[in-house]
């Protein structure tokens, strides 16, 4: 204890961590506690996002209207979807890049330090102009997150902050995009090769090109959406010789990549825990890149599967229906390499694993409806219904929320030196997996027998489910406070952890003590392809 | 205790759809797990469809999941498992890219079968134009084996459910049921849209104000109402009775309060009922006429 309490001490001194709040948060530029900002923000709106979907689990619990009037129930869909998406699920990815991918290619920080705090920074604003209208008169937007014209333009001032909002995010996000790729490719350490880079640093540099090429197809769209409303023009106005459908052709073109933005990175974290906790190598590491790449490929032609019900030509729909499919291909050599993965290995089951098969299993699952909603004329029936609403959580939920938790419980050890509580984080992980099922796993069948989404009240034929899924919410929301208890005890003490805290892990973050000192790889380190996950690239 | 039983036997009866879909419910029952085989031949196609990507997905999933748990259990550490060194087997990569393609191909030709026919919409007998407006629906009988139907009314969500569903209404939704007993709350309007069966029938939709979708789930599709667009559809039902179905596309505060309800009825009671409607409508007119008389000559005089 004492010769660790020493090293500790030493770290310190040569740590040059800034003092006072203003110097070490605000001002920032150093690529571990701007990730640590990401974090806690994305902690903060998993939370506040979460607390909106409980005011319409809890208005779901029973037919009639109980707790809130529709309007408000509109705002919650919609608001819910706004914070989960922009303000929970990609700041955590971003925040996991800035920690973990300058650590991961052995360099000292990300390229651009100071566009890395501005792209920080402008996030807290961006939620407050989103979340301000909620508080102000009119209400929040309540035309559902995808801001579907004319509906949304039938909202007041709060469709200007929405916009504006939404323009704050876009910039952060293409900042932060352009930082992930500046860094990754100008600053790995010498013998870091593209092909022996991490998998998740390979997943992140293909999402940031995609985030690149789609923010601003959003930003446009919502700028004629602001247009339309406060300048009189008819981009999407019929009456006015518009087109409400290309809004929607060009939502979606955003629309689709943005769903890979936000599982890609999952799909990283999720190859680098399963090799360490099988102790075998990833299986099939290049077959991986090339799935990864060929689906963020895919992505950008399959965007009108959103909208089979608006009354395309044929030929679009066969053409979309079939592109669509497609991507069951690399997806699936993705889930069959992580099964090859484990088989034959030596496998242990610490929180990190649990959470990464948690993944593997139900997102594959969310992968399955997603193949069933490709089938046009079946979709037909299932678009629009809580058939949809359990396929995109099951692929966001327990998809991407689970690999974020996967992740941060496989890198707390590195980010704070601490060990958090195993036997509480097994607690966490079965809690949430039970809850969450219980959840979304219903929302099938109601979907299945007609109930629509978006609705704040229901015939009594569909309420047994929705008692049994707002049942599934509320356990699910409330295991959510261990993972912050979980979470803020490992920050404040704990078994000290090792540089390499896990026995199996491969890559250059397990060779810098835990906590991760203040500045690291201030020279660059010498590649030893045995500390790499991926250094032996003969196949 | 009572009540318990009769939710399990309830679910009995969905995993029996389910496993044999032998039972068609026209209108969502409780505990229901499946879609049904509808009322329409398209209907039943799409459930086919769905039931073969289920059940591919079915024995995919028991493969992978089956593998991973055979993983998860022989390959412990705790059990002493020595890791293996190998990261990849080209055979096997190849194989299990080329037979998910031949998979898709199974399920792509009989989906792009279905999809030509439900796109051909010629040789309708009738034209039903429907209109979506926050929050109701405007049917027009545009035609009717060749003559014009000159019927068109508004049908909107029928009172004793609009009365339960207010904020604090304190009326029980359980209360709201039709004349044997079925619940019909937020699922009934005050005057449903009558069709013949066995007739081709092509529907115009549109709408007003925002973008609605127009879904009876019995029939096999939906399509959105979109301002400025008129979207063709159709359908030919081939059993008589009362069908039910929601406005699928969120549409502001009511979107959840604009239901539709189809009456199916044989073609000579479909006659009769338009008939009627027809009266109604003529007399209408003349009513209008002659109330707006006075007012024309009081005009005159000015």
């Amino acid at each position: 204890m004492a010769t660790s309490n020493t090293a500790q001490h030493d770290d310190h001194a040569h740590d040059h961590k800034p003092t006072g709040f203003m110097q070490r948060w605000v001002l920032t530029t150093n690529h571990k506690d701007i990730g640590t900002l990401y974090l806690v923000f994305s902690l903060v709106m998993f939370l506040i996002g979460g607390a909106m979907a409980l005011v319409i689990r809890a208005e779901l619990f029973q037919p009639g209207l109980q707790l809130v009037a529709p309007e408000f129930f509109n705002q919650m869909t919609t608001m819910h979807a706004l914070v989960m998406i922009f303000g929970a699920v990609m700041p955590a990815f971003v925040g996991l890049a800035n920690w973990m991918v300058p650590l991961m290619v052995g360099a000292p920080d990300m390229a651009l330090p100071r566009m890395n705090n501005w792209s920080f920074w402008i996030m807290p604003f961006a939620f407050v102009l989103l979340l301000l209208p909620l508080f102000l008169p009119g209400g929040g937007p309540a035309g559902g997150w995808t801001l579907y014209p004319p509906l949304s333009l039938q909202g007041g001032t709060n469709v200007a902050f929405t916009i504006f909002a939404i323009h704050l995010m876009g910039l952060s996000s293409i900042m932060g995009a352009i930082n992930i790729i500046a860094t990754i490719l100008n600053m790995r350490a010498p013998g870091m090769d593209l092909l022996k880079m991490p998998i998740f640093v390979w997943t992140w540099l293909i999402t940031a090109f995609l985030l690149i090429a789609v923010m601003p197809v959003l930003a446009g769209a919502v700028t004629m959406l602001l247009t339309d409303k406060f300048f009189g023009t008819a981009f999407f106005n019929a009456a006015g010789g518009g087109d409400p459908v290309m809004y929607q052709h060009i939502f979606w073109f955003f629309g689709h990549p943005e769903v890979y933005i936000m599982i890609l990175p999952a799909f990283g974290i999720v190859s680098e825990i399963i090799p360490t906790f099988a102790r075998k190598p990833l299986f099939g590491y290049q077959a991986m890149v090339y799935a990864t790449a060929s689906i963020a490929f895919l992505s950008f032609i399959v965007w009108a599967h959103h909208m089979f019900t608006v009354g395309m030509p044929l030929g679009g729909q066969l053409f979309f229906m079939y592109a669509t499919m497609l991507i069951a291909v690399p997806t699936g050599v993705k889930v069959f390499n992580w099964v090859s993965t484990m088989w034959k290995g030596s496998i242990s089951f610490e929180t990190p694993m649990l959470f990464a098969i948690g993944f593997v299993i139900m997102f594959t699952i969310g992968g399955f409806s997603g193949l069933m909603l490709a089938i046009v004329p079946a979709d037909f029936q299932y678009h629009d219904t809580y058939f949809v609403v359990a396929h995109f959580h099951y692929v966001l939920v327990t998809g991407s929320v689970f690999a974020i938790m996967a992740a941060v419980y496989y890198w707390l050890p590195k980010w704070t030196g601490h060990m958090y509580n195993e036997t509480l984080g097994k607690w966490h992980f079965w809690l949430s997996t039970i809850f969450v099922n219980v959840l979304f796993f219903p929302q099938h069948f109601l979907g299945l027998a007609g109930m629509p989404r978006r609705i704040p009240d229901y015939n009594v034929a569909f309420a047994d489910f929705n008692m049994l899924s707002s049942i599934g919410g509320f356990g699910f929301g409330l295991t959510q406070l261990l993972f912050v208890y979980i979470v803020w005890s490992c920050a404040r003490g704990g078994v000290r952890a090792a540089a390499q805290s896990w026995e199996g892990a491969r890559g250059l973050e397990w060779t810098v003590p835990s906590p991760a000192p203040h500045h690291t790889f201030a020279t660059p380190p010498v590649i030893d392809n045995r500390v790499l996950a991926h250094g032996d690239v003969t196949h | 205790m009572l009540m318990k039983r009769v939710h399990w036997s309830q679910l009995g009866l969905g995993l029996a759809a389910l496993l044999f879909s032998a039972l068609a419910f026209a209108n969502p029952e409780r505990w229901q797990l499946n879609m049904t085989t509808g009322v329409t031949d398209t209907s039943a196609e799409v459930y086919q469809l769905h039931m073969i990507t289920l059940w591919i997905c079915v024995v995919i999933g028991v493969i992978v999941f089956g593998a991973m748990a055979v993983a998860m259990f022989k390959f412990r550490k705790s059990k002493g498992a020595k890791p293996a060194t190998w990261s990849h087997n080209t055979t096997a990569e190849v194989i299990w890219t080329v037979i998910p393609v031949l998979i898709l191909v199974a399920v792509a030709w009989p989906a792009t079968k279905t999809m030509f026919r439900m796109e051909d919409s010629t040789d309708s007998e009738m034209t039903v134009k429907i209109t979506g407006y926050q929050w109701m629906w405007r049917y027009e009988i545009v035609n009717y084996k060749g003559q014009p139907g000159g019927v068109n009314f508004v049908s909107r969500l029928e009172r004793n459910s609009d009365a339960t569903r207010q904020l604090g209404s304190g009326k029980r939704p359980q209360a709201v049921t039709d004349a044997d007993g079925r619940n019909i709350y937020l699922l009934d309007v005050d005057k449903p849209l009558v069709l013949p069966t066995d007739t081709k029938i092509r529907f115009l939709i549109t709408a007003d104000d925002v973008i609605h979708s127009w879904w009876v789930p019995v029939f096999g599709w939906k399509q959105d109402a979109i301002p400025g667009f008129i979207n063709e559809n159709w359908t030919r039902i081939n059993e008589p009775g009362v069908y039910r179905g929601q406005c699928a596309e969120l549409c502001g505060k009511d979107h959840g309060f604009m239901p539709i309800v189809v009456k199916a009825v044989p073609a000579s009671e479909f006659e009769s009922w338009l008939a009627a409607e027809q009266a109604i409508r003529s007399e209408a007119t003349q009513v209008a006429q002659i109330d707006s008389a006075p007012a024309a000559a009081a005009a005159a005089k000015l």
